[in-house]
């Protein structure tokens, strides 16, 4: 019961620090360099991780998909099978997994360090607010980065999925290029950029805080950020059956 | 000038403070003695309002830091600067930006050069030169820490100093010249100081006033020689640790 209770108000806690995070973005002054280069730390530094994971999923997904449409006959459904399970679902869950690990985490080790070192603290009593400072670049930055690493998760695993399809199994590419065409619709594409927009704002405001709220020394540190990584990974599933559920209900 | 009227401040169960009064005169160094978990860096929290008493007040020339929240909180901290235990650099910041900080924070109007020849002359009150602003906090002694955390606390010449445990940690010529620091910023500048520490002989050095803080209240306060001469037995038996080796 004492846990529950302390899991219920720790969950109260992240739902205020992320009202005061809203309510900083809007107020002067606005620090664009700053969001700029937390594009540069969580966007571009994710760029290999995320595209070497986007090629092998979309080559073992047309791999698999090619053995079990074999059986029916009907292989030049393979890339339009591959396309859409990836543009729907595991290109933002996946790109958001990987940037959790990569990029989350050092998040909440980084503001949990500057928590436990009093740098926090310090910057408090300069009267610099550091939930504006620190915590809503790179919040923005994530926003944005998300959704762009997911179209980037999209185009090489569509990109993994024709070389094993059509350079290894000999599907002939008209058919996998034409049943891409004839499957995957805009709004799908759509829907998974939407999720990860909403990945990128719920990760960012979970590593943050827990990185914020660190506390006890090294050791708080490696605790907040098991305990980031471990609420992301949950929060990103949870977040996903919910986006689906109400995009397929509509 | 700090004025501080019977504050009162608990977590949970735990009284830390229980009506503390004291008055920190203006342009003067006033020391909070006391051991480990008597509530002194609690006070200092409030005086720089990161935290807000249960009972009581504290006002700093004329503000009541108990009282003020968001907006007004925020320019209330700007007549303070503050030097932390562990300096509190940030450390993904070389040395001049450290020091530059609140200028480039909250002194938008100043230009480049006015930052830099702005910076350098504070680095010069706590004798370090130009060919530090390139280094890593990491880089740096812990004496030389605590110097750019000095100059970083009155590069925007703040009314009142908040020292938290200045010399805790440090050798005995690094302690000599931290206490020397703290009494050229008030000699220098003029700033009203208040220094949090253990270290009695430190404390007897540079206060102009002092006060002994024993389980949540001031056992003694007055100048060097009126709390030397206290005949509380906390403070004697506290003291005598000390004046027993001299």
């Amino acid at each position: 019961m004492r846990r529950f209770r302390a899991a219920f108000e720790d969950f109260g806690e992240l739902i205020f620090f992320a009202g005061e995070v809203l309510a900083w973005t809007f107020r002067p002054p606005f620090r664009l360099g700053m969001v700029v280069g937390q594009m540069a730390a969580i966007g571009v530094g994710s760029v290999m991780i995320v595209g070497v994971t986007g090629t092998f999923t979309g080559m073992v997904l047309a791999l698999q998909t090619y053995y079990a449409m074999r059986q029916l006959g009907a292989e030049g459904l393979v890339g339009g099978s591959v396309a859409i399970a990836l543009a729907r679902e595991l290109a933002p869950v996946l790109t958001a997994l990987m940037i959790v690990g990569r990029s989350g985490s050092a998040i909440t080790t980084e503001l949990g360090t500057m928590r436990v070192t009093e740098q926090i603290d310090a910057m408090e009593t300069m009267a610099v607010n550091p939930v504006q400072y620190l915590v809503v670049p790179r919040v923005l930055a994530s926003f944005v980065m998300f959704p762009l690493l997911t179209m980037l998760f999209n185009v090489l695993g569509y990109a993994g999925g024709y070389a094993m399809g059509v350079g290894v199994s000999g599907i002939p590419p008209g058919p996998f290029i034409e049943h891409t065409r004839t499957f995957v619709e805009h709004k799908d594409i759509y829907s998974g950029l939407v999720k990860a927009f909403f990945f990128g704002g719920v990760v960012s405001t979970i590593t943050c805080y827990r990185g914020y709220r660190a506390s006890g020394g090294a050791r708080g540190v490696g605790e907040s950020t098991t305990s980031a990584v471990v609420m992301c990974s949950i929060a990103i599933l949870v977040v996903d059956y919910l986006i689906t559920l109400v995009t397929v209900g509509s | 000038m700090i004025e501080v009227v019977d504050l009162w401040k608990s977590f949970g169960d735990n009284h830390v403070l229980k009506g503390i009064n004291c008055t920190v005169e203006k342009g003067t160094t006033f020391v909070v003695l006391g051991g480990s978990g008597s509530g002194k860096t609690v006070l200092m929290k409030h005086v720089i309002g990161l935290l807000h008493p249960d009972r009581g007040q504290v006002k700093v020339n004329g503000v009541d830091m108990s009282a003020v929240t968001g907006p007004e909180l925020t320019q209330a901290r700007q007549m303070f600067g503050m030097v932390f235990q562990g300096a509190a650099l940030f450390d993904s910041m070389t040395v001049f930006e450290n020091v530059a900080f609140p200028l480039v924070e909250k002194r938008r109007h100043m230009n480049a050069d006015e930052v830099r020849a702005r910076v350098v002359e504070k680095l010069r009150v706590v004798d370090l030169g130009e060919e530090v602003l390139p280094r890593w906090p990491a880089e740096l002694s812990g004496g030389m820490r605590k110097r750019v955390a000095l100059a970083r606390a009155l590069v925007t010449d703040p009314q009142v100093v908040l020292y938290d445990e200045p010399t805790t940690g440090l050798d005995p010529i690094t302690t000599d010249s931290v206490d020397g620091m703290i009494d050229a910023a008030k000699e220098r500048l003029g700033v009203t100081s208040m220094v949090i520490s253990h270290d009695i002989a430190s404390a007897f050095k540079v206060a102009d006033r002092l006060a002994v803080l024993y389980d949540g209240h001031i056992a003694a306060q007055g100048t060097p020689e009126e709390v030397r001469g206290s005949d509380d037995p906390f403070v004697r038996k506290f003291l005598s640790y000390w004046f027993k080796k001299q």
